[in-house]
């Protein structure tokens, strides 16, 4: 399950890589619409790091200060060595969450984790019903999906689910808190889409409308208070309906540390998209190096590689720009203001994409799902036969 | 302050969080799903006494016996049990 995570706690005075989230595989069973991995995604399936590269690359960031292991994907029970994996983070002393979809997970499996000390798995779940719920993954995944819930639950396990928020389930919000309640969950994140990889481009297809956003955050409230402390729920806003951008990966290089299936060392998900960078691997130099030296974690760290309106703006320390992936995606510079920002000069490519997105003929054209064919469509650049789907007729 | 700290309160540090002492920040820290929080010294030396076993009364003469320069630290000790378990750090078991 390919989730963006910005809600970091924490306070930190020293930049230590707090957070380090193991991409473990691009390999997913599900084709979902909003995935965030990379449109290319199929030439990382073939080289992806070993176990034994993978406890050192734990061993590294351990002694380097990160705490919080995320393992995910791409779906991360496609390989057989998540045991083993989880077993070296617990005796390193994370505290580790296994990020799924849940397909893969067994009564077997889910004893090995819990006797190898994964502190807990946060499933994925899409809608209350079966239709939508198999439709946006492209998959018939939904009954499964309740079986996992039930499964972690019964081992003991916290249930965190993640639900990622567009127009085909947000009016369904209050339904899904309250199946997630009847499931047992102890956290549940509303993920409203953030538009990287596969849903930036079928972002006009996903786009809820800003009634729709704010029915849905009226629920949530309601819900919150009728249920109290007993299960928290997390509401995170889409940053296309706000007026200033969010604090991307709680700052670049900051206290989150990716390391991609293929070794990438990166500062967020989708910074392979910047034009003109190289990122540290794994397998070349060590991780030290990369957090601490690599031109690609340094370039963007702080504030200094700004320019106006950021570099003399009051609010700068909030956001820090907001992102500079959402920036070059969108107005093809990564270091102007993120687009997000009223003060940003391109504000209006949000604008713009808020007014297309509620055009029916466009919002009616079908989604590209999340499948190797189509990626490797992108890996041979191809890009221009994908993206007439989305040209206005 | 508020307080509903009674010194025969017994806790333990509540179920999925994990209490822990961090190298790399030189302190305490509490870690749960999505989240972290780093204890400042006082906070870090009360929690590292909840024990599942150990009594509120009998940390409180714990610490004052292994600080006693620290001035009125009970009601700071009531205060700091008070605001954990009202983030859900802490679950009460008697
Ligand atoms: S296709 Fe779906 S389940 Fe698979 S990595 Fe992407 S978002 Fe996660
Ligand atoms: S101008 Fe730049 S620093 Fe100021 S609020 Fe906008 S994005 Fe943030």
């Amino acid at each position: 399950m390919a989730q963006l995570n910005n809600g970091v706690a924490a306070s930190v005075t020293q930049k230590q890589p707090l957070w380090l989230l193991a991409e473990v595989t691009y390999r997913c069973p599900l084709h979902c619409a909003f995935c965030y991995n990379p449109t290319d995604y199929d030439k990382h399936t073939k080289n992806e790091l070993t176990t034994e590269q993978w406890i050192s690359a734990l061993r590294d960031a351990r002694k380097m200060g990160a705490i919080q292991l995320g393992i995910s994907g791409g779906e991360p029970l496609l390989r057989d060595d998540i045991e083993e994996i989880v077993a070296e983070a617990h005796k390193l002393g994370y505290y580790s969450n296994l990020i799924t979809s849940g397909v893969g997970l067994t009564e077997k499996r889910i004893q090995a984790f819990k006797e190898g000390g994964l502190d807990h798995i946060q499933l994925s779940m899409h809608d209350v019903t079966e239709d939508i719920s198999n439709f946006i993954t492209n998959t018939r995944t939904f009954e499964l999906k309740k079986k996992v819930a039930a499964m972690i639950k019964s081992h003991g396990y916290p249930m965190v689910l993640n639900v990622v928020i567009h127009r085909y389930n947000i009016d369904q919000v209050g339904k899904i808190l309250e199946m997630a309640e009847a499931l047992g969950a102890d956290y549940v994140e509303l993920a409203n889409t953030q538009y990287y990889g596969w849903s930036l481009v079928n972002r006009d297809q996903l786009m809820p409308t800003r009634e729709q956003l704010d029915r849905a955050e009226a629920a949530t409230n309601a819900f919150r208070e009728r249920v109290g402390n007993k299960m928290k729920v997390f509401f995170v806003v889409p940053d296309y309906f706000a007026d200033r951008p969010k604090k991307c990966m709680n700052g670049w290089g900051e206290v989150f540390m990716i390391v991609t299936a293929n070794g990438d060392v990166l500062p967020c998900h989708s910074a392979r998209v910047l034009p003109g960078m190289t990122f540290p691997n794994v397998r070349e130099n060590g991780l030290e190096w990369a957090w601490k030296e690599s031109p690609a974690f340094t370039k963007y760290r702080g504030m200094e590689w700004m320019k106006e309106p950021c570099r003399s703006c009051d609010e700068k320390e909030n956001d820090l720009g907001g992102c500079r992936c959402q920036s070059y995606l969108l107005s093809g510079d990564a270091e102007m203001a993120d687009p997000v920002c009223t003060k940003s000069p391109n504000r209006h490519l949000i604008d713009e994409a808020l007014i297309n997105s509620q055009n029916p003929l466009v919002r009616e054209q079908p989604i590209i799902f999340r499948t190797d064919k189509n990626s490797k469509k992108y890996v041979e650049g191809d890009k221009e036969r994908i993206e007439q789907f989305h040209a206005l007729p | 302050m508020e307080n509903n700290i009674q010194h025969s309160d017994i806790y333990a540090i509540a179920l999925h969080h994990r209490f822990q002492w961090e190298e790399a920040q030189q302190s305490y820290v509490i870690l749960f799903p999505e989240g972290m929080v780093k204890l400042h010294g006082g906070a870090g030396e009360i929690l590292k006494r909840v024990d599942g076993k150990t009594t509120v009364g009998e940390i409180v003469v714990d610490l004052k016996t292994t600080f006693p320069d620290a001035e009125d630290i009970e009601n700071d000790i009531l205060g700091m049990f008070d605001l954990a378990v009202g983030k859900a750090w802490l679950r009460k078991l008697n």
